[in-house]
């Protein structure tokens, strides 16, 4: 994940201009300035691949999948398992069998803490948690503590957003069932050493489930080579539409898992004393699926690969360098979250100047921005602040879209001088 | 969409020197108000004499809008009867949402708050310190949240 200098160097380079000209959003204008889109971190746009492959199965292969025998449904059942087969190949899973789609990441994790840990975890076992955690890997093993009566532990931060992995590594222990982390911050764009801490946690004999929202639309994502039990991510992050997401699952812990929800599609027979289930992946998809989301996600994969994932990577690498060094020269900014090891996600505070007066200020300049506490609420509390600014990058960002945000920050100081 | 119309010179005054900054101990009414989204956070103090607003402070942490808001609303209604305060805050909620409100002479200085009807997002922002006093001389002590 992380990447080095030498990587930056030998990696091909991006064709920025060409990779801008795939998304036609970013001709728009905002305010009357043109677009500058720097928070892709919460939602990245979509390039014309995706939109066309999901134009053409809705124009040419929609039905209702695994029903009919009528073409469109088998054009929409191909459609939707191909999907299936992309984004197996895309996180080098061993089966399809272990790709569940689901709505994002947050319903991958929920799934997990409601099929796996609910119906095991009871008074005595631990989950271990990170300081750095987006909302979606809190609150859902919050609730499976309350439903178990299990203990939920947190492994803190240090103040350059950072895992501390000693306590992490001394946190765990036989009681440990299931850790729960991020792959990458999303407030803060640290890159957590997953491999080392899921290696740690399987030792105690803990499962181990990676948040891969905010990583997986910067590198390529191996889940073997990761040695995580469960990677859940979200489409809308690597330019694909929104209401997508995998869970990856090994199997042999899906195999065991009851099913979450019941419904259509998860089942094989139906009576009104007992039904039984389908086989993976099925068991975990009741109700007709998001079948055009699936496709549209499986072009995403394709959009990122033919830019190359190195490519992407090196080149963010390289704004983010850049940008930190801009930012940096601004009287009063803070950067908040400078570890090592980071994405391109820069968040910030100006002195004197509220993120939320700075959201607006940026928008009146064509700078889309988040602003607020990000679903990370734990981390603004860490810091002692209320809220920060982030700029995030993507494919097509470039070093003049980072100009512009520093220009709007000096209106900004300007205004509120 | 004009920043000026936003960040006026009232509203950056107010935003650098708010009025009526602090606590009133021991509090005898008071109402904290949040808005989760964007981290705001403030608590009004009030203490009536009879059916009017004799002092009342705020304190907090917020961005310029609620902050500014704030300041000029402790202005606005010190002094004032309930029924003087409920009309005035009918009036602040038609400025703030309503197109084609236009701002009477009687708002005084809580006029400055019409350019943020043309930032939708930010109503919220100068609307926290009116719910949270609102709530305050309702129901005595309380904690309002914007969403």
């Amino acid at each position: 994940m992380a990447v080095t200098a030498s990587r930056i160097a030998s990696a091909p380079a991006l064709d920025v201009d060409r990779v801008r000209s795939d998304f036609p959003i970013l001709e728009r204008t905002v305010n009357g300035r043109p677009l500058v889109y720097l928070d892709s971190a919460a939602s990245s746009q979509r390039p014309l691949t995706v939109l066309r492959a999901v134009e053409r199965y809705e124009t040419h292969c929609h039905a209702n999948v695994h029903r009919g025998v009528h073409a469109l449904s088998q054009a929409a059942t191909e459609a939707y398992e191909g999907a299936r087969d992309r984004v197996r190949r895309f996180i080098n899973a061993q089966s399809t069998r272990e790709i569940i789609f689901v709505r994002g990441t947050t319903e991958g994790v929920n799934l997990v803490a409601q099929s796996y840990a609910r119906p095991r975890f009871g008074p005595g076992d631990e989950i271990l948690i990170t300081g750095l955690e987006h909302h979606a890997n809190i609150v859902p093993w919050q609730m499976v503590r309350d439903q178990t009566g299990c203990t939920l532990k947190v492994a803190p931060i240090n103040r350059r957003g950072e895992v501390e992995i000693d306590r992490f590594l001394a946190m765990l222990s036989p009681r440990t069932r299931l850790v729960a982390i991020a792959h990458v911050s999303n407030a803060l764009g640290t890159v957590l050493p997953v491999k080392r801490m899921a290696e740690a946690a399987h030792a105690h004999g803990a499962v181990v489930l990676v948040d891969g929202a905010q990583a997986i639309p910067h590198s390529a994502v191996d889940v073997r080579a990761l040695g995580c039990d469960f990677y859940a991510f979200s489409g809308h992050k690597l330019y694909g539409p929104t209401g997508i997401g995998v869970l990856y699952g090994r199997e042999d812990l899906l195999g065991a898992m009851p099913p979450w929800q019941g419904g259509g599609d998860m089942i094989l027979t139906v009576s009104f004393e007992k039904s039984t289930y389908n086989e993976l992946p099925w068991k975990f998809e009741a109700g007709t699926p998001n079948i055009s989301g699936a496709v549209g996600l499986a072009a995403a994969m394709d959009y990122m690969e033919s830019l190359g994932l190195e490519a992407i990577a090196a080149h963010e690498q390289r704004l983010l360098e850049h940008a930190t060094r801009e930012l940096e020269r601004i009287p009063g900014l803070e950067i908040i979250g400078t570890a090592h090891h980071k994405t391109a996600v820069l968040s910030f505070t100006m002195a004197g100047v509220h993120p939320h007066d700075l959201g607006t200020i940026l928008d009146a300049e064509g700078v889309a921005v988040r602003t607020g506490h990000h679903c990370a609420m734990p981390v603004m509390t860490f810091f002692e602040i209320p809220a920060t600014a982030r700029a995030s990058f993507g494919c097509y960002n470039t070093e003049a879209d980072v100009a512009s945000l520093v220009a709007a920050l000096g209106k900004a100081r300007e205004v509120f001088s | 969409m004009e920043l000026k119309e936003l960040y006026r010179d009232v509203i950056l005054d107010h935003n650098r020197r708010p009025r009526n900054f602090g606590r009133i101990e021991p509090c005898e009414t008071c109402a904290e108000g949040h808005n989760p989204l964007c981290g705001d956070r403030l608590t009004v103090y009030v203490r009536m004499k009879d059916d009017r607003i004799e002092d009342i402070r705020f304190e907090g942490k917020g961005c310029a809008i609620s902050t500014a808001s704030a300041s000029l609303m402790t202005e606005a209604v010190k002094g004032q009867d309930k029924a003087t305060v409920n009309a005035l805050y009918g009036r602040i909620h038609s400025l703030l949402t309503q197109q084609d409100a236009v701002p009477d002479a009687s708002l005084g200085k809580l006029a400055a708050l019409s350019g943020v009807r043309e930032f939708p997002a930010r109503v919220k922002c100068a609307s926290l310190c009116w719910h949270t006093l609102n709530a305050a001389l309702e129901r005595g002590e309380a904690t309002v949240s914007t969403e």
